[in-house]
């Protein structure tokens, strides 16, 4: 524009806001910015009146009050007399529980649909294109409550293990019992046995160490689990160096020495030594009064929509998968056959990586597709965020406002969260040109 | 009215203003109908029959309103609401009167803001078991798994009663009555526990009603009415004397089948103020002196209405209990008509 | 020995394949039990299969159809003396209309269903853009407006005033585009139409009723539901976002920063909360932020919420399209010296929006199942009606057969609409070849 030049130097006119080009950007933007401000300024001074109007005010001091209630998933230690806060807390890390779960899940089950539809055998290409295609054209909502109904009424109740000659057996060594309130699996312990067979003073290995004392993000960390985690990663670590050493022999002689023992060694033995040490073993759930008692309870309402959310995930994960690898041309494939390299490799070497990059990024859009939804919990009572801040203590507080901006701002946080990963993953992998 | 409807879909949202809130009475004549939130479905309360016309307890006593002001039963819209939506409902002038089986509690009237008319059923919390658990008190239930209703007071008087007598219990939290049901059937949960009333309903669609007990425990009061804003007394009054001249008409004997009778004068003073031929009661409450008529005959009195949607010979087969006439021993009890 | 040959002169007569590679045989063997791992799989597949029908079919075949109550079907199953229950279909018989319908009265069930016949007449040019003349696109504008008065009723001058708003809109600019300059021009388009939807459309419309009350009886949104909900809040939030998605696509893609980060900011909000947390702003929030005294019937609110998340979705696939067209494109557009503006219209939005359709039918059959959600919020849709019927103490401790019923119509319709959408998506790319 530099043969734009004014004429008349400085003087300006106001209609060269927008007839101007130098100007005219800034005036639109200008506007579109005035516009934007005087909307939400609206929107707030409706907000106030309105407020003001029904007699409420705004505030966030009800999260401190007693919340009241009881939550049945509980990650972290909560009662009734807890507040508000803690509640949320709770439904966010269960929330967050059943996101990692149904990803995982939703990925084996999805990777594995893929490659079996683009089986050589007909009827598991079949079964899983219907698999597929029944799961993508119906409501995961729908899925959700349908996997509880029939969780609820496939599954024997616990009393179908009472008695001498009871319904239902226990499986897996009379560990697992599965139930129409959940699946009761065995717990990890901690604690010596004494000659005995009673326990000793210290039955909880090295015990917690509880932070924050008495505020509402409390939270215990257990000895044990950290000093498991370090012993793990001591152990990776030193096998690391095995392996670097190994390969440094046989760069330099030719010959790799046999390692793997070594390698192996490293890891478990420490760890097995540590577990002997702590006393470690496994709690069994077992049948008392109305319930199981002992074991981790895995709820009925959690894995309803864990399947739920991840089978129908997974539909949509097995189609990218798909997608990734019929994207990768057939030279790609004879080309590496051509270099001599062998079917393992030609698919780790060659056509995974690049697959990868196709299937990645909207693989993390499921990702987010599937957090978002896991907020449907609430269809089956399971106490995730929706279920706790947006839910009971919405309820209970009448706080429509804040309550349900805050728990947007939170989702809003995660899905950010998971979107700035897949950036930060698809600016590494992105085609280098040079 | 349509006007309305497809102009607030095209234009700028919320240029539309309506009347202020404080004369709901205005509002509900110049619409030509009533707005009343309801119970997306609970048996015998309030739910939809097949030809989508509302029926039940609660929603007969919106019926009985829009009679009363506007001269027909069936002007009224309702609104299907959840426990969690049902306070902004009324809240935000969604709904002109909420007839949900909502619990008075102080908060609610002072916090929220509401104003509770009055009672229309008195209830309290329990706890229905199968007979096969050998269960006979609610203090029995320790470790028991227990399934619930969110979103009401169930739930924090579960917590609280289980707290008092220091045992545990596992809650299973549930959106609808229809799958707490369907859980506590299937043996998913130990006990379900809702309004002692909700509990007799559900039994009453069982397959095998003998094989279940409601616990004699009642862990609560849960005095159920309807209720209105803050701020608008001569609309909450309507809906209070409209609530009261049903309970009063059972009491003085006013039915829907003598109700014509009755209405030509009678020796009983306080019947012809009920019905107008008596006084001016109905100005004073800005409507005209038929108002208590027309609300009785819309679906007869407040007996009449129990017996029909949840009386015992109904497939409910609730008592009157506590809301019997006080002449009864019960606590309904209208205030009188002078 | 000229007659002696140690290689064979003549040609064999071409032999039949063996058994084995042929016909059925031929087929199984090489599609179902080529090596072990595939026989083994085929053995479980087929397992699995007869598992599955063994244990559904009998439950399916279940005589209920004239039953009045799950007690009647339950004696009738029983008389039957099946073990495993059998369906209980009455209640499908009973509350069919109501699941597809909601409230809708009787008699005025022609009007969705003639606004459903004429969406596909409306649809038709678009999505078929060979077989269909490309006037149709008439109707399809007057359908956006002939659709909201077929569904709610009214009299028939509302919409054609509505309508009228936009040729107003549109002469404005043409008119004093020469006069005041194209940016004074747009605004003043986009205002005048507003000032008139606001302040004349009523009066006007009142007037012209009492003078030719030409109109169809009214149906307000509390009484849509069931099935037709579902589709109605999908196919409005679709048909009203698409605009808003061109909108905020054009805005991510400008060079204006603000207008840009603006839209952006839209987009990224709206795609990263839950649509159930747009619904409880809808269903508890909305109200609050508009002005005192102004109410909106929940479906509406719902809708307005539904068409916001919609537009973020869209205008991503919008987006898609604009960067998939090629570069050329844009310069051949630059180079013919068209404005901005002319050169969207003209030549970048019609290409961008045509490779956009797989994107946006695959946008609206994800919206359409998520409407579903609004049963949460207490919306009478498809499963809030399940809630109610569930209520009624003749069906109490139904669940099957309302829900695979509620499956297998969303299944149909999103199946239909997918296969479309694949069908097209291989159409252009055989185009672009």
């Amino acid at each position: 524009m530099a043969t734009m030049t004014d004429p008349e130097g400085g003087t300006f006119r106001p209609s060269m806001l927008l007839y101007d080009s130098r100007y005219r950007s800034a005036t639109i933007q200008i506007v579109a910015l005035i516009g934007f401000l005087l909307l939400i300024g609206w929107l707030v001074n409706n907000t106030v009146q309105n407020l003001a109007d029904l007699g409420k005010s705004v505030g966030f001091g009800f999260l401190g009050e007693r919340a009241g209630y009881d939550i049945n998933q509980r990650l972290l230690e909560y009662s009734s007399n807890d507040s508000h806060l803690r509640a949320s807390l709770l439904g966010l890390l269960n929330t967050l529980l059943v996101a990692v779960a149904g990803c995982a899940l939703a990925t084996i089950v999805g990777v594995v649909v893929g490659v079996l539809r683009l089986s050589s055998n007909w009827l598991v290409a079949r079964i899983m294109t219907v698999y597929v295609e029944m799961f993508r054209n119906v409501p995961v909502l729908l899925w959700i409550v349908l996997s509880m109904a029939i969780l609820i009424e496939t599954l024997p109740p616990p009393s179908a293990y009472r008695g001498d000659e009871p319904a239902a057996n226990m499986i897996v060594g009379e560990s697992i019992a599965l139930t129409n309130r959940g699946i009761y699996v065995p717990e990890p312990l901690f604690g010596r046995m004494d000659e005995d067979g009673g326990f000793v003073s210290w039955r909880h290995g090295l015990g917690d160490v509880s932070l924050f004392g008495d505020a509402s993000l409390r939270f215990d960390v257990s000895l044990d689990l950290i000093a498991i985690l370090a012993t793990l990663v001591a152990g990776l670590l030193v096998s690391g160096l095995i392996r670097k050493r190994a390969d440094r022999i046989q760069n330099a002689t030719g010959l790799r020495p046999r390692t793997w023992y070594w390698r192996w060694g490293v890891v478990l033995i420490p760890l097995v030594l540590l577990l002997w040490v702590l006393g470690f073993y496994l709690g069994k759930p077992a049948l008392q009064g109305f319930n199981f008692q002992g074991g981790t309870h895995l709820r009925n309402s959690f894995i309803a929509l864990w399947l739920a959310l991840s089978f129908y995930t997974a539909a949509f994960i097995a189609e990218i998968v798909r997608g990734g690898i019929l994207a990768i041309s057939h030279g790609q494939t004879e080309a590496a056959a051509a270099l001599g390299l062998r079917q393992r490799r030609i698919m780790s070497l060659v056509v995974l990586p690049q697959a990868l990059r196709v299937i990645i990024p909207p693989l993390i859009s499921q990702y987010l597709n599937l957090t978002k939804n896991s907020s449907l919990a609430i269809a089956v009572g399971y106490m995730d965020l929706t279920g706790t801040l947006m839910g009971i203590t919405l309820n209970q507080s009448g706080r429509e406002l804040e309550t349900v901006l805050l728990t947007m701002l939170i989702y809003l946080l995660i899905s950010l969260s998971i979107s700035g990963a897949m950036n930060i993953y698809n600016n590494s992998v992105k085609l280098k040109e040079r | 009215m349509k006007n309305s409807v497809i102009l607030g879909a095209l234009t700028v949202a919320g240029f539309m203003a309506g009347a202020a809130q404080a004369a709901t009475l205005d509002d509900v004549k110049a619409r030509g109908s009533l707005k009343c939130g309801s119970n997306s479905g609970l048996t015998g309360f309030a739910a939809p029959n097949a030809n989508g016309e509302w029926e039940g307890f609660d929603v007969a006593v919106c019926r009985a309103v829009a009679a009363a002001v506007l001269g027909d039963p069936q002007a009224v819209e309702f609104v299907p609401t959840t426990p969690k939506t049902r306070f902004t409902a009324l809240a935000s002038g969604e709904v002109d009167i909420l007839s949900r089986n909502t619990t008075w509690t102080l908060t609610r009237d002072v916090d929220l803001k509401f104003t509770f008319v009055g009672v229309n059923y008195y209830d309290g919390q329990g706890f229905i078991v199968p007979k096969a658990l050998g269960v006979s008190s609610a203090k029995e239930l320790d470790g028991a798994t227990v399934c619930i209703q969110t979103g009401t007071t169930t739930e924090l008087n579960l917590a609280d009663f289980f707290r008092v007598n220091n045992i545990s219990y596992e809650p299973v939290p549930i959106e609808t009555n229809a799958e707490a049901q369907q859980q506590y059937l299937a043996g998913a949960c130990d006990t379900y526990t809702t309004d002692a009333s909700g509990l007799a309903a559900t039994r009453a669609s069982f397959e095998a009603p003998g094989d279940h007990v409601i616990l004699p425990e009642i862990i609560s009061k849960e005095p159920l009415g309807p209720l209105v804003r803050h701020g608008d007394d001569e609309w909450a009054d309507i809906v209070r004397w409209t609530l009261n001249a049903l309970i009063a008409a059972e009491e003085f004997g006013i039915t829907s089948t003598n109700i014509a009778e009755l209405s030509n004068g009678t020796d009983n003073p306080e019947i012809n103020r009920i019905l107008g031929t008596e006084g001016t009661m109905g100005e004073m409450l800005g409507l005209d002196a038929e108002w208590a008529k027309r609300a009785i005959m819309a679906e007869g009195n407040y007996g009449e209405i129990f017996e029909k949607n949840i009386g015992e010979s109904t497939p409910i087969g609730l008592a009157r209990g506590l809301n019997a006439q006080y002449k009864d021993g019960g606590l309904q009890y209208a205030p009188p008509f002078r | 020995m000229a007659g002696l040959s140690y290689v064979r002169v003549e040609m064999l007569p071409e032999r039949e394949p063996p058994v084995s590679e042929v016909g059925l045989i031929g087929w199984l063997k090489s599609n179902l039990f080529s090596g072990w791992f595939n026989t083994i799989l085929t053995l479980i597949s087929l397992y699995f299969i007869y598992a599955l029908v063994s244990s559904i079919l009998p439950w399916l075949w279940s005589p209920t159809w004239a039953a009045q109550s799950l007690n009647e079907c339950r004696e009738i199953v029983s008389d039957l003396g099946k073990e495993h229950g059998g369906a209980c279909y009455g209640v499908i018989r009973e509350r069919w209309q109501q699941l597809l319908f909601g409230f809708y009265p009787d008699e005025l069930r022609w009007r969705p269903i003639l606004t459903l016949i004429l969406l596909f007449v409306a649809l038709a040019p678009v999505l078929f853009t060979e077989a269909f003349p490309a006037k149709m696109l008439w109707f399809t504008g007057a359908f956006l407006f002939l659709a909201p008065w077929l569904m709610w009723g009214g009299v028939i001058w509302t919409p054609l005033l509505v309508a009228a708003g936009l040729v107003i809109g549109f002469y404005a600019f043409k008119f004093s585009a020469g006069a005041i300059g194209n940016l004074a021009a747009i605004i003043l388009a986009i205002a005048l139409p507003i000032l008139w939807w606001m302040f004349a459309i009523g009066p006007i419309s009142q007037g012209l009723a009492s003078i030719i009350p030409f109109g169809i009886e009214v149906v307000e949104s509390r009484l849509f539901g069931g099935f037709m909900l579902s589709v109605w809040i999908g196919v409005v939030a679709i048909a009203i976002s698409l605009f808003l998605g061109v909108v905020l696509a054009l805005g991510r893609q400008s060079e204006l920063m603000i207008v840009k980060y603006l839209s952006v900011g839209f987009i990224e909000f709206i795609r990263g909360v839950p649509l159930i947390t747009l619904l409880f702003v809808a269903s508890t929030l909305l109200n609050i932020f508009m002005p005192p005294g102004t109410n909106f019937d929940i479906i509406l609110r719902v809708m307005i919420m539904a068409t916001l998340f919609a537009s973020a979705y869209i205008a991503e696939v919008i987006r898609g399209g604009l960067a998939a067209l090629p570069r050329g494109q844009y310069e051949a557009a630059d180079a013919l010296g068209l404005d901005y503006w002319k050169s969207q219209r003209l030549i970048i939005l019609p290409q961008a929006l045509k490779i956009s359709i797989p994107g946006i039918v695959s946008t609206f059959i994800g919206l359409f199942k998520d409407t579903t959600l609004v049963s949460i919020i207490g919306l009478l849709d498809p499963i809030g009606l399940t809630g109610s019927i569930r209520a009624d103490a003749n069906w109490n401790g139904i669940i099957w057969e309302l829900y695979g019923f509620i499956a297998i119509l969303f299944f149909i319709s999103c199946f239909s609409m997918s296969r479309y959408s694949m069908w097209l998506e291989r159409k252009l790319r055989k185009g672009h070849q």
